[in-house]
């Protein structure tokens, strides 16, 4: 929480993150969502940074760690990458970091498409619990959850973010 | 009769051995994992890592190039290691029994057994085995046993009619040919009556229907020029040589002449019916090849989808 | 010795006896029924409180395993799981290894089964040499060495010339010829009867016509020769009406049923469990309900065992490719009584299938609790229940679709000749 105790503006930590990567960010880096939080953010940043920035979105559900206790998860969607991921400057977009692990799995996938330049990670939210050595190049804004709670992006009908916070589990 | 064997007490898919009494939500489980699968062929690296570090026995009591060739495709394609034994259909009178052999690799540490036999049963056998030692981590697909089932061509076959077609309850199937002696077909069956397809049609001369056929909830037509009229999908039916003998047939020629599947009979289904093939195909005998290779044709498409079904089958069944 | 089986409820089947009565054993006989002997001092009383004492059953068809089979049986377990089934007849068929086509080889299994003295043997010979269909047997010599009987146990003979004449040669010497109604060219293959379930499975199947046309054959040689013919393992319904039609028709038939197709139908095959691998086959329900019923108005004299012991390796296999059979001795009485209660059949009546129905067809002295009879006798618990699994079976032979269920009806006592040869 902030220090004042209430949830931040996702609208605003966003525009936290368009102000520390404008001038930041390779001018033709791709930019990658992780679905689906991720992705819906990216789409927001390769609006609003100057630029001609590729836009991809990247399933990690084939990648991920847990496939042996959960299975997989339903839904599953298709990662599109339409630019050489070879040689490529990429900016992985999540919604959320936390332990580490999605962008883990996100890396893995990235390199079985080729072999990128550079890859930076940029979050609306860090929420610390790191439970790998990962950071985010670019934040929005920090924020503490009890480990008993997800931090859930929503996007309404007119494509406004906004955060809230549920007991972990319930489907985000 | 004891619970469903291919079924964890959760209801959740462990072996595929048939689609026989597989609850419709399981089968369409299986269609949308299959889904995204499609596009990995696409990718650079044709890999996902879901099952790396299992090792997958391809156990062939049978020969088939084809579906083993597939299989691995599929497995190593999930990142699993792929051993092939073509064990040749004397395996018993080399001595080892066939549970000999499963609990031999079982002490290889084997994750999963595709199994294909000649005989109907095999795999629920291997099953009911694996139960009964209480290795509930080992998993069983079948890959064709007997005349009784062909779970992952029956799957491919619904999820190529679903991709063309949408709706499973608005469609009139018919399945041509050798439908006694045919996996295939039964599973087809199976598969099409657990989708609630509302007309599902067999056409084949006496000889080559199984006894009560229409218990399976078939309509049977021996005339092919009635059976394809209105149909929107058309399976056509491998015949092998050896019916030819045994008294089932006289000949390929007659054969193709009342169940072949040629333009002018093709014209009697709907303007967009879809035809497929499990293959291989024998030009000439079922299928005449403007037809196989005409556009109403899906038989190349059958066989990718099979891939991304199988990873889907193998990946679901891994995890459980 | 003397010995009494007092307080328990004796059925005589062969007298139509139904009555609590004490029954008087003199060394080998019946003594008395009911009323003690002058002078009787019994060394031994045996307590039948809640018993029913009837003659010791009859079983048509049990196969020993020996010669040739011992890593399936033994005459010594399987004699001891006669004696632990209430059987104290049995009559074995001649798919042995050599077959039962010469008279040292029956001379030898007899004499090994008076060794072990649990039950009476009655061999049934080959018809043919080797039962290969081509040279009948010496008859003669096998009815001398023992040979109750004539037939080819499940070896088809489809050589109907062959047939014709085995029939009147055995009718010449008045020897008994036993036939299984089972057209070769029809079953050939065939594990599973032919129906929705072999289609649902897969499975090769027979048709009911591979019965009603070999029945139509016998009979039709039984015309023509006047030739008496016991038929073994009726399976079908449309089978009962023909033989249904040939009695009422006058023509010199008996037939038999496994008592395992009393009680379960091709359903019972479930996914593919070869302990429901039988032959004949299981057939559909209407088929059961008709062989049930066939029991009860006499159109079938005798249901039998049809005990066939095979190991474990025989039936852990795909179904087409497992043995087919089911362990029966120890069965007969429990599934006998669950046919019975299910009908409504008089006990004396449901009895008189399993001993003097069987010892007719056998030829042997009728199996009867009369004075001056044999002292072969069975005391058994109608309702006491008992689970049938490995431990509780006497017989080498496990495999049995009744396995894991529970039954009703439990020998307590048997007798052979007045001597206990089983007791629980």
């Amino acid at each position: 929480m902030t220090p004042d105790g209430h949830l931040p503006d996702a609208e605003a930590a966003l525009d936290a993150m368009v102000e520390r990567m404008r001038g930041a960010v390779a001018h033709d880096a791709a930019l990658v969502g992780i679905y689906s939080g991720g992705a819906w953010i990216a789409e927001r940043l390769a609006a609003r940074l100057p630029g001609a920035h590729p836009l991809g979105f990247i399933d990690v559900s084939y990648y991920r760690d847990d496939y042996a206790l959960s299975g997989l998860k339903p839904n599953t969607r298709r990662t599109a990458l339409p630019f050489d991921v070879s040689g490529a400057s990429i900016v992985l977009v999540d919604d959320v970091l936390y332990t580490g692990r999605s962008v883990r799995a996100a890396i893995n996938e990235l390199f079985d498409f080729g072999r990128p330049e550079r890859i930076e990670l940029a979050v609306l939210v860090d929420r610390g619990g790191r439970e790998l050595p990962i950071e985010a190049t670019y934040t929005g804004v920090r924020l503490a959850v009890a480990r008993d709670r997800s931090i859930v992006l929503s996007r309404d009908s007119g494509g406004a973010l906004s955060l809230c916070v549920e007991p972990a589990g319930v489907v985000g | 009769m004891t619970r469903n064997p291919q079924l964890t007490a959760n209801g959740e898919l462990t072996h595929l051995l048939t689609l026989e009494g597989l609850p419709a939500a399981i089968v369409t489980h299986i269609l949308d994992t299959a889904e995204p699968f499609v596009s990995i062929a696409e990718r650079e690296v044709k890999k996902v890592p879901l099952l790396r570090g299992k090792a997958m026995f391809n156990l062939f009591f049978e020969n088939s190039t084809r579906t083993r060739t597939t299989f691995e495709i599929a497995a190593k394609r999930l990142s699993a290691d792929v051993i092939n034994l073509n064990i040749g259909a004397s395996s018993t009178t080399k001595g080892e029994t066939l549970l000999d052999t499963v609990d031999n690799l079982c002490a290889m540490n084997a994750d999963l057994f595709v199994v294909r036999h000649s005989q109907s049963g095999a795999p629920h056998l291997i099953a009911a085995h694996l139960t009964a030692k209480g290795r509930s981590h080992v998993h069983v697909v079948n890959a064709g046993d007997g005349r009784h089932a062909h779970p992952t061509q029956g799957l491919l076959d619904l999820y190529t009619i679903r991709h063309y077609k949408k709706d499973f309850r608005a469609l009139t199937v018919a399945i041509v040919g050798d439908v006694l002696h045919s996996r295939v077909a039964r599973s087809l069956i199976h598969g099409l009556t657990t989708m609630q397809v509302p007309r599902v049609r067999v056409i084949a001369p006496r000889t080559l229907l199984p006894t009560k056929v229409e218990s399976l909830g078939v309509e049977v037509f021996n005339d092919m020029r009635e059976g394809l009229s209105g149909c929107d999908v058309i399976v056509m039916l491998r015949l092998q040589n050896e019916r030819m003998k045994g008294a089932l047939l006289p000949s390929a020629g007659e054969y193709f002449k009342h169940y072949g599947l040629t333009g002018d009979k093709l014209a009697l289904a709907r303007p967009d019916a879809i035809v497929m093939h499990p293959g291989p195909m024998n030009r000439g005998v079922e299928i005449e090849s403007p037809v196989a290779d005409g556009a109403r044709s899906v038989i190349l498409p059958q066989v990718t989808f099979g891939i991304a079904v199988r990873m889907a089958v193998l990946s679901i069944v891994s995890a459980n | 010795m003397k010995l009494e089986i007092r307080n328990g409820r004796l059925i005589d089947p062969a007298r139509a006896l139904d009555r609590a009565a004490s029954l008087f054993i003199d060394a080998e006989m019946i003594a008395s029924v009911g009323e003690a002997p002058r002078d009787w001092r019994p060394d031994r009383v045996v307590d039948a409180a809640g018993c029913i004492v009837c003659p010791g059953l009859v079983d048509l068809a049990a196969r020993l395993r020996e010669p040739g089979f011992e890593y399936k049986a033994t005459l010594e377990s399987e004699l001891a799981a006669a004696a632990a089934g209430g059987v104290t007849s049995l009559s074995c068929p001649p798919d042995t290894d050599p077959p039962l086509d010469e008279p040292g080889l029956v001379e030898m299994l007899k004499h090994r089964a008076r060794q072990i003295g649990q039950a009476r043997v009655y061999p049934v010979g080959a018809l043919t040499v080797g039962l290969a269909g081509a040279t009948l047997t010496e008859m003669g010599e096998l009815a001398e060495a023992g040979c109750v009987a004539f037939s080819q146990a499940d070896v088809p003979l489809h050589d109907t010339l062959m047939l014709l004449r085995a029939l009147q040669y055995a009718g010449t010497f008045g020897h008994r010829v036993w036939l299984r109604p089972q057209d070769h060219h029809l079953a050939f293959g065939g594990v599973a009867h032919d129906g929705e379930v072999a289609t649902r499975l897969g499975l090769p199947a027979i048709p009911v016509a591979a019965e009603t046309i070999a029945l139509a054959k016998i009979f039709g040689l039984v015309r023509e020769t006047g030739v008496g013919v016991h038929l073994c393992r009726l399976s079908s319904a449309d089978g009962v009406a023909m033989v249904r039609g040939a009695k009422q028709e006058g023509l010199p038939i008996t037939c038999d049923v496994g008592v395992h197709h009393l009680h379960l139908c091709d359903v019972d095959i479930g996914w593919f469990d070869a302990q429901a691998n039988l032959m004949p086959p299981l057939r559909g329900t209407r088929d059961r309900d008709a062989l049930r019923g066939a029991v009860i108005d006499g159109t079938i004299d005798a249901i039998c065992s049809d005990h066939a012991p095979v190991d474990d390796d025989g039936k852990q296999m795909p179904f087409a490719e497992a043995e087919p059979g089911a362990t029966g001795l120890e069965l007969l009485l429990p599934l006998t009584l669950k046919w019975a209660n299910e009908l409504k059949v008089p006990l004396v009546d449901a009895l008189a299938r399993i001993t003097t129905g069987p010892a007719a067809i056998l030829g042997a002295a009728p199996a009867s609790l009369a004075k001056g009879s044999a002292a072969d006798v069975c005391v058994f618990d109608p309702a006491a229940a008992w689970t049938v699994c490995a431990d509780a079976l006497r017989s080498q032979g496990k495999n049995t679709p009744f396995l894991g269920l529970e039954v009703a009806g439990k020998v307590r006592a048997t007798l052979l000749a007045g001597r206990v040869v089983h007791e629980a």
